[in-house]
């Protein structure tokens, strides 16, 4: 988890070389709820960072998970489409939504490390 | 998250919601239980197949005396005279256009009306009923009362523990009863589609009752958002989102609830333009929607027919536990409500397909006897 980057809206990016595995935080799957329908982005597909990327359905609301950097997405987690709940239960592992291949790197200096992004969260309760 | 609760109002039983692990939200002006530690999906599974607790101290409770029947059979179209003592019926305050200024729950108690209306119009209704009946009747508002709802398939069961005569109660029966030791007001009666209760408590003993009725075997608290999307799957109406000023009980699909002499005589507000619309059919019609996919759709999103034209919008939607699968309803125009007939959900640009199907999505399970 040491090179895991947080975003201010709960989204987490592990980065492997130049392709980021994006998903969203403990946090922000405890504040969801359980977690019913996901909308993945299409393999081949360009964001910007903070454009809308994929979308979370829980059993109370839709809510939007952003691109954390500018870049391609490269792979979908496919078995979500099975298993939503798999964002709950594990969401720093299973519950990952997309593989996006990083266009600038220097994108995720603004990002926060987990001490951080534990002390922002901390904050929000 | 974002609000801020300062301003917000507590019930009687907010300390014990917070010992239970409940997510507290803003509901209607009070800080309510939205869930529990177990999260919505398995409050409602277990209300589906035990009991569940739901706290709904937010709603308004009163009880009117004096010419009572007849007085407030000239604000809602149900028929009122001819409700029982020991019986309960569910009606709508309606205005001058038929549109639903609220919907609420009247039981005769004997020496008058007890009545249930929502939260969110709890002030306005009482309001209402002042300036329309004060010289026909006394009404006392009971904030001094919780209540509750024991839900669930097992709830009867549970409750004859506290209350052998709760379970000779048939569904939409009334009795002031003890339960355990405090005597209450109770209906066969709520909000899920389930066998069950609500239970009005002196709000000096409420703590202690709850405690002894959550001890009873199979029964757990349940939070708002659990409660929500069991009336979902039961098909029934939550006012503000499928049901509002703008809506008639017509349109509504609520016809069932305003007996033969009510539909002759009239005489409640709106019933020229109530009865045209019995006479005539109306324009547009609550139905309910399964969706064909997993995505859900939510209130206001746009239907469409088939051939992509608009012709309703959804007015609450979801994702059914017990249906496993998303369910909505909402308005459309007659025509397109027959059952079976195809539509298009609009979510985020895409076209979600379902059908129009019969309502209640998950059956009632109601004790009539």
């Amino acid at each position: 988890m040491s090179d895991m980057k947080f975003t201010k809206d709960h989204e987490w990016i592990a980065v492997d070389g130049d392709v980021g595995t994006v998903g969203i935080s403990e946090y922000a799957q405890e504040q969801l709820g359980d977690v019913v329908f996901v909308e993945l982005p299409e393999t081949g597909k360009a964001f910007s960072k903070g454009e809308e990327a994929a979308v979370v359905e829980s059993v109370k609301a839709a809510s939007e998970v952003f691109a954390p950097v500018d870049g391609e997405i490269v792979e979908t987690n496919g078995s979500l489409e099975d298993e939503p709940g798999a964002v709950n239960s594990d969401a720093f592992g299973n519950g990952w939504f997309f593989k996006i291949k990083i266009a600038d790197a220097s994108q995720l200096d603004g990002l926060m490390d987990k001490a951080a992004y534990d002390a922002y969260t901390a904050e929000l309760d | 998250m974002d609000d801020i609760p300062g301003d917000l109002k507590r019930t009687v039983l907010y300390d014990l919601h917070r010992s239970l692990g409940a997510k507290m939200v803003p509901f209607a002006g009070y800080e309510m239980p939205v869930q529990y530690a177990n999260g919505i999906l398995a409050e409602h599974l277990h209300t589906r197949q035990a009991a569940s607790l739901f706290d709904v101290s937010h709603m308004g409770q009163a009880i009117l005396e004096g010419d009572a029947a007849a007085a407030l059979e000239t604000l809602v179209p149900a028929d009122l005279a001819g409700l029982a003592t020991g019986r309960m019926r569910y009606t709508q305050f309606t205005n001058e256009n038929g549109g639903i200024l609220d919907d609420l729950m009247v039981a005769n108690m004997g020496a008058g009306l007890f009545i249930v209306v929502n939260a969110s119009r709890k002030e306005a209704d009482f309001a209402h009923i002042k300036e329309a009946l004060a010289e026909r009747i006394v009404m006392w508002t009971l904030e001094d009362r919780a209540l509750v709802a024991l839900q669930g398939p097992t709830a009867a069961d549970a409750l004859s523990a506290l209350a052998p005569a709760a379970a000779e109660m048939k569904f939409m029966g009334f009795a002031e009863m003890e339960v355990g030791d405090v005597a209450c007001y109770v209906s066969r009666s709520g909000y899920t589609g389930e066998d069950g209760y609500e239970i009005s408590i002196p709000a000096d003993s409420a703590v202690a009752l709850v405690e002894k009725i959550l001890a009873l075997p199979g029964v757990v608290p349940g939070g708002l958002g659990a409660r929500d999307t069991l009336r979902l799957e039961a098909g029934l109406c939550l006012y503000g989102s499928d049901i509002d000023e703008q809506t008639t009980p017509v349109e509504a699909d609520l016809l069932w609830s305003i007996a033969k002499r009510r539909r002759e005589e009239g005489g409640f507000p709106g019933a020229p333009i109530i009865q045209r619309q019995i006479a005539d059919g109306p324009g547009r019609k609550r139905v309910g929607i399964r969706l064909d996919g997993r995505a859900p759709a939510r209130a206001h999103a746009e239907i469409q027919n088939v051939h992509g034209s608009v012709v309703g919008e959804v007015t609450s939607g979801g994702f059914g536990p017990t249906i496993d699968g998303p369910i909505a309803m909402g308005y459309v125009e007659s025509n397109c409500a027959q059952p079976g007939t195809e539509v298009n959900l609009v979510v985020r640009g895409k076209l979600l397909p379902g059908k129009i199907i019969e309502m209640p999505f998950v059956a009632h399970r109601y004790f009539k006897g």
